[in-house]
């Protein structure tokens, strides 16, 4: 029973708040009334079991938990506020509309931009996700009571100064559904690129990352970038396992054993491109599952297709002049020109100086210059790299390049 | 709900009388007035003197005390305000953006705090 109710939390939770959020106009109070629900709930089913609609149920028990607290709520001029308002929204509740809509409204407002990026994750993926604050907070690296705060901040300034709860109009939607879609993959990205800590992934997160673009596109089926976004997680997700070696060390994309890439992770990704690009309109997302794309339809490094990458780079950067698209292009082009053409990018001044705090940057540099048997140069943008990152594993890999270096300088008393 | 539209200006980037793109920002002003009575609910609005015409006063044990200038040196300063009715935060963000001096300077939107 345990086990199923906390499933249906998981899956339902957002769907049944949303729908509530609607209904009370009043974030703090459908909160609470769905936590009522969910423990009347837990009496309930254990003795009738799981209803067939557990969310029908959960809302309708949710409703009635509302009242209740409005009932009880202290101040009088402040119920009879409320009612008036929960009467206004009783009208609303009768008439039959599509209960998706509701998590719609609720996403745009959780990414509206005059909320903090901080905020906007937290508010995201305690309102959609499945996870509870205790385990996004452990996921963020912060306490739960730094992200309680963050969370009420949050939730007091879209009460007072208004931020709406619906679906932007169509002039700025293609804006605020960018908003949107970089909170999802930010999150994603947080799960995958773990940047500090001593585990390379948090499976948590990558998980609600994958499970957040997922229910963009269930609630915007026709919209390309959602589609692209998706495909994007499931292209990059398909390597969770082999991008870390039984060391927990982690593995570049030469390195990995692509038998390890799950095959259906793969071809989920590949569907979803496919129909976003039926959709005929492109876009960054999509653009950098097409990137995943080439890479997840290669059998190695050396079979890729490079001048392919270097192309789909080429229109990323229309979308996103930015110095971690032309370092991702460099990469390319030292894959498909050889490693002192890339190179030649990599040190081209303004790159190298927006760039020069960047981890990243120092270890791409330094493994161009490895490749270009430049070993001293590549020792010394190895160690640049190991001094601009906290975290462990990135240090053992970065120690182990460092090494292999070492050894192979002994063994050829000329090079580097 | 009501929310004012704080205009900060960077003296170093706004226009003057006498700059060609200061009779485009006055038409832009005089435009952006008739938009805010095209929707008939009531606002105000005025351009403020230079901080070099203010006064600071604070009350401290039952004693005013009063200095020349403003309270900090900053290269933006307040140049003038609205105070309008919204529905919600998207239609008072919309409006922000149509001060003409938001193209130089800055808007800051804050609700009013209804008592």
């Amino acid at each position: 029973m345990d086990e199923a109710l906390d499933l249906v939390y998981r899956t339902e939770r957002g769907r049944v708040l949303a729908r509530l959020i609607a209904v009370v106009k009043d974030f703090d109070l459908a909160e609470d009334a769905v936590q009522d629900a969910f423990v009347a709930a837990a009496g309930a089913w254990a003795v009738s079991g799981i209803p067939t609609n557990p969310a029908g149920w959960l809302v309708t028990t949710a409703r009635r938990k509302a009242v209740d607290r409005l009932r009880r709520s202290a101040s009088a001029e402040r119920r009879h506020r409320a009612w008036g308002e929960l009467a206004i929204a009783w009208d609303a509740w009768e008439t039959p509309g599509p209960i998706e809509d509701d998590r719609l409204r609720l996403i745009f407002t959780c990414c509206h931009p005059a909320l903090s990026i901080d905020a906007q994750v937290a508010l995201t993926l305690r309102s959609l996700g499945g996870l509870t604050t205790d385990e996004v907070a452990r996921a963020f690296l912060v306490s739960e009571t730094t992200l309680a705060q963050r969370i009420v901040r949050a939730k007091r300034k879209i009460r007072q100064a208004a931020i709406p709860y619906r679906v932007p109009s169509s002039e700025e939607f293609a804006e605020r559904l960018g908003a949107v879609l970089a909170v999802v993959y930010l999150i994603f990205n947080a799960g995958y690129l773990a940047s500090s800590g001593d585990e390379l992934v948090r499976v948590d997160l990558c998980d609600e990352g994958v499970r957040l673009a997922g229910l963009l596109v269930e609630l915007l089926p026709d919209e390309p970038e959602p589609l692209g976004l998706a495909a994007l997680v499931h292209f990059q997700d398909s390597r969770r396992v082999a991008r870390i070696d039984d060391e927990g060390q982690p593995l570049t994309l030469e390195e990995q054993d692509r038998g390890r890439w799950d095959a259906g992770q793969v071809a989920a990704g590949g569907e979803l491109l496919a129909r976003a690009r039926r959709l005929d309109r492109p876009g960054p997302y999509q653009l950098k599952a097409a990137i995943a794309a080439v890479h997840a339809g290669a059998r190695s490094a050396d079979l890729t297709d490079w001048a392919t990458i270097v192309r789909l780079y080429d229109n990323l950067l229309q979308w996103e002049p930015t110095p971690v698209v032309q370092l991702n292009r460099a990469v390319a082009v030292a894959m498909a020109q050889g490693p002192a053409t890339g190179l030649a990018l990599l040190d081209e001044p303004t790159l190298a100086g927006v760039l020069v705090d960047y981890h990243l940057y120092h270890s791409t540099r330094a493994d161009l210059l490895r490749r270009d048997g430049r070993a001293r140069e590549a020792a010394a943008a190895y160690q640049r790299a190991r001094r601009q990152t906290n975290n462990i594993a990135e240090h053992s890999f970065l120690d182990r390049r460092l090494k292999e270096l070492a050894e192979s300088a002994e063994t050829a008393p000329y090079g580097g | 709900m009501r929310y004012m539209l704080i205009v900060h200006n960077d003296p170093e980037l706004h226009p003057v009388p006498g700059d060609p793109a200061w009779d485009e920002l006055m038409a832009g002003y005089a435009d952006f007035s008739k938009e805010l009575a095209s929707h008939g609910r009531p606002f105000i609005g005025d351009p403020l003197n230079g901080p070099e015409t203010a006064t600071t006063v604070r009350v401290r044990n039952g004693e005013t005390l009063t200095v020349d200038g403003p309270f900090a040196e900053t290269k933006e300063w307040m140049s003038g305000f609205y105070i309008i009715e919204c529905d919600d935060l998207d239609q008072a963000l919309a409006a922000a953006a149509m001060v003409p001096s938001a193209k130089y300077g800055s808007v800051e939107v804050r609700p009013v705090a209804e008592m």
